[in-house]
């Protein structure tokens, strides 16, 4: 059997909070990335970039959460992560962690074949109708990480432009913080619920139906608000909306 | 009200309770980010400028030491004295010394954020000589008995209402909440003040080296005033505020007045070289420039010599959701936001709770987009944690969670078996598929939060069972 021009192939790292807490997100990316003919494989035993012990100052455990992770991912091609956040980890903030280590090499060379899942989409692929549907109002928000460091935004509004039917509407302060922060939202849980407060009322400024971004954590920070309020506007992750995968789950 | 007494969870308790500086706070950084946006966007190569304002400031660091002396040298060979003050106490003392020796009774001041940091004020006054601030906001807060809660706006968190409460009981000022007549009451206590005053003291927003001048930028006239109506003028510079040539000053003054208040330029630029030569009418028989490293040469060539690049204009502060949040005054330090999270455990190292101004940022990276030297604030915030979980500085909770973070990070079956009881523990506290309360230390969480019921079965869980159907069928 041989294949001259073989399909692409991707290693997909869905982080661990999507494993644990949204396989659904994950699924979605599957089937969002298997749509396009691109080959999926799961390292068996990836788990976490290392993010969270990186950003509480805990650098040696985050080095060896880290350093396991350049190992599984070693020689395994293009990595795209749904998430902005846990892939600038990668590609950004690696560098900082494996200074003047053995790792340093190996983590830039991870660093280079390191994409966010809108930025392939668009960037790599050239994909941005993926044929989505959904019949409502959805509004963006920019998660930090993926913005600020990644450059990522336009891709997922190209992405959401071509969803049939739905409406997408401008967020009000679309890139301000929505106060999640990773360990921030515990040890000054005060200030990430003042920063919710003023995220939640732009949300329902922007008179919406879906509030969609790109990262996992800022969709739980967001939508834990509009739970606890009583709000009808759901959150969804943007794997979920582009696989049409909105009703996959509850709240 | 003083609120440095308490620790940094009751001072940002107590701002995120205070409503007066919410509306004071939302009102003015919005105005600030957007005049801000509006003169950067106005530029048609605002990266370019930005990137030359860096490599200016990185340039003077890497040679510091050759700049400062020949900006020493060039204000001495033109009349000035020079003092290097390695501390606030070595500054202070020379200052008061100053004002002792040469029998000043009344001193104006206009803004800095180096006196600040050195108490001068306190220190003078003890002295027993009047100080003034001729700053609007400064002299606000002054008459309010506070400190600065913005490196560029130091009475932000006072509405004008506020403010007309204080002229009320101190100028005599009858109520009102139009702005002129608030800027004429304090005009006409000032220019008394002025004129009565033995010695100026002033900031420094540069240093130039070649010139052997100072440079400082205002909007309101007064710091022009201070520095040339009293017969003696001080300007306190830290250290690192210095650019090599004259010609540097075109990119630095266009930055800073753009990120600050979104001017071109800000409406007074004084370059100060020096006291009054003979048969000059103006200018003060003496100037004094006082060198302040306190703490900063040990900053430089380390980890976090970047933060010396700081122009102190004020816009991470604006840009900062934390900021915006909780104000300056619930950072503790001299400098607040995200450049004083980075300045105060570094030049403040003796504030019991600075270790926790870096976590006071959610590192969204906002502080970053908009520096105009472009320095990687959340990169040495980052750092800053590293350096207080080495120093043993942080709470007790956090090693154990940590490093069980870790261990089920590292290993696939302790984190199948510990992601499983997690899901089935939350399961169980699940209503309508959420929690609205988990318990300690993630009660945290769901003080103000929902938190969504764990699945029964993880991604990888579906995935090898996929992959095992496919290989089967």
């Amino acid at each position: 059997m041989s294949t001259p021009v073989g399909p692409r192939r991707v290693t997909l790292f869905v982080t661990c909070i999507v494993d644990q807490l949204y396989p659904e997100i994950g699924k979605a990316t599957v089937e969002i990335l298997e749509r396009q003919g691109v080959a999926i494989h799961v390292p068996r035993g990836l788990t976490c970039c290392g993010q969270m012990a990186f950003n509480g100052g805990f650098r040696d455990e985050s080095y060896a959460v880290a350093g396991r992770t350049i190992e599984l991912l070693r020689g395994q091609g293009d990595v795209v992560l749904p998430s902005g956040s846990c892939a600038a980890m990668i590609r950004h903030l690696y560098a900082e962690l494996f200074a003047h280590s053995p790792y340093a090499g190996p983590a830039a060379e991870l660093a280079a074949r390191t994409y966010e899942l809108t930025e392939y989409l668009v960037d790599v692929l050239g994909v941005t109708d993926v044929g989505a549907r959904f019949r409502g109002r959805i509004s963006y928000h920019d998660a930090c990480h993926g913005l600020r460091f990644l450059g990522v935004g336009r891709q997922a509004r190209a992405l959401l432009a071509n969803v049939q039917e739905a409406e997408v509407r401008p967020l009000p302060n679309c890139d301000t913080c929505c106060g999640f922060g990773g360990l921030f939202a515990i040890k000054q849980y005060a200030i990430s619920e003042a920063m919710l407060e003023r995220k939640i009322h732009d949300v329902h400024a922007a008179e919406t139906d879906l509030l969609v971004t790109g990262d996992a954590s800022c969709m739980t920070q967001i939508a834990g608000g509009l739970s606890r309020r009583g709000s009808p506007i759901r959150a969804r992750h943007i794997a979920e909306v582009l696989a049409n995968m909105v009703d996959a789950r509850p709240v | 009200m003083s609120t440095h007494s308490l620790h940094f969870f009751d001072r940002v308790d107590t701002a995120l309770h205070d409503e007066t500086l919410r509306t004071a706070l939302n009102r003015a950084t919005a105005r600030f980010v957007g005049n801000r946006s509006g003169a950067i966007g106005a530029l048609s190569d605002a990266d370019t400028l930005r990137d030359q304002a860096r490599a200016i400031r990185a340039h003077a660091l890497s040679r510091l030491d050759e700049l400062l002396v020949r900006l020493a040298e060039r204000v001495e060979a033109r009349g000035g004295r020079v003092c290097w003050a390695s501390d606030g106490e070595e500054a202070r003392r020379y200052i008061a010394e100053l004002a002792r020796s040469r029998g000043v009774r009344s001193i104006v001041k206009s803004k800095s954020m180096a006196s600040e940091e050195i108490h001068l004020n306190e220190a003078l006054e003890r002295a027993g000589v009047e100080v003034v601030e001729t700053d609007l906001g400064e002299y606000i807060i002054q008459i309010a008995g506070e400190t600065p809660s913005h490196i560029i706006a130091p009475a932000i968190h006072k509405t004008r209402e506020q403010i007309s409460a204080l002229f009320e009981q101190h100028l005599g000022m009858p109520p009102t909440t139009e702005v002129p007549p608030m800027i004429r009451a304090a005009r006409q206590a000032l220019r008394q003040r002025f004129l009565r005053a033995d010695m100026g003291i002033s900031g420094v927003n540069f240093g130039i080296a070649d010139e052997g001048a100072v440079v400082i930028v205002e909007n309101e006239g007064n710091a022009r005033l201070t520095t040339s109506v009293p017969r003696i003028h001080v300007a306190i510079m830290g250290i690192e505020r210095i650019v090599e040539r004259l010609e540097d000053l075109g990119v630095m003054l266009q930055v800073l007045a753009r990120s600050a208040t979104g001017q071109k330029l800000s409406v007074y630029t004084s370059i100060i070289s020096g006291p009054a030569r003979p048969g000059e009418a103006d200018g003060p028989e003496e100037f004094h420039l006082v060198l302040l490293d306190n703490g900063r040469s040990q900053i430089l060539g380390g980890q976090y010599a970047e933060a010396l690049m700081c122009i102190r204009c004020g816009a991470c502060l604006n840009a900062c959701p934390v900021y915006q949040s909780i104000g300056g005054h619930a950072y503790g330090g001299v400098y607040s936001g995200p450049i004083g999270a980075i300045l105060t455990p570094l030049l403040q190292p003796d504030l019991p709770d600075n270790y926790l101004l870096p976590y006071a940022s959610s590192l969204c990276g906002a502080c970053q987009e908009v520096c105009p030297v472009r320095i990687a604030i959340p990169d040495l915030l980052l750092r800053l944690r590293a350096d207080a979980v080495r120093a043993g500085k942080f709470h007790p909770i956090e090693k154990p969670a940590i490093q069980s973070y870790a261990a089920m990070m590292n290993n696939p079956a302790l984190y199948r078996v510990g992601g499983k009881f997690a899901r089935l523990g939350t399961r169980l506290l699940r209503r309508k598929g959420r929690i609205r309360r988990l318990p300690p230390p993630l009660h945290l969480w769901t003080r103000g939060r929902d938190f969504p019921a764990l699945p029964a079965q993880t991604f990888s869980e579906w995935w090898e069972e996929r992959e095992r159907q496919r290989h089967n069928g």
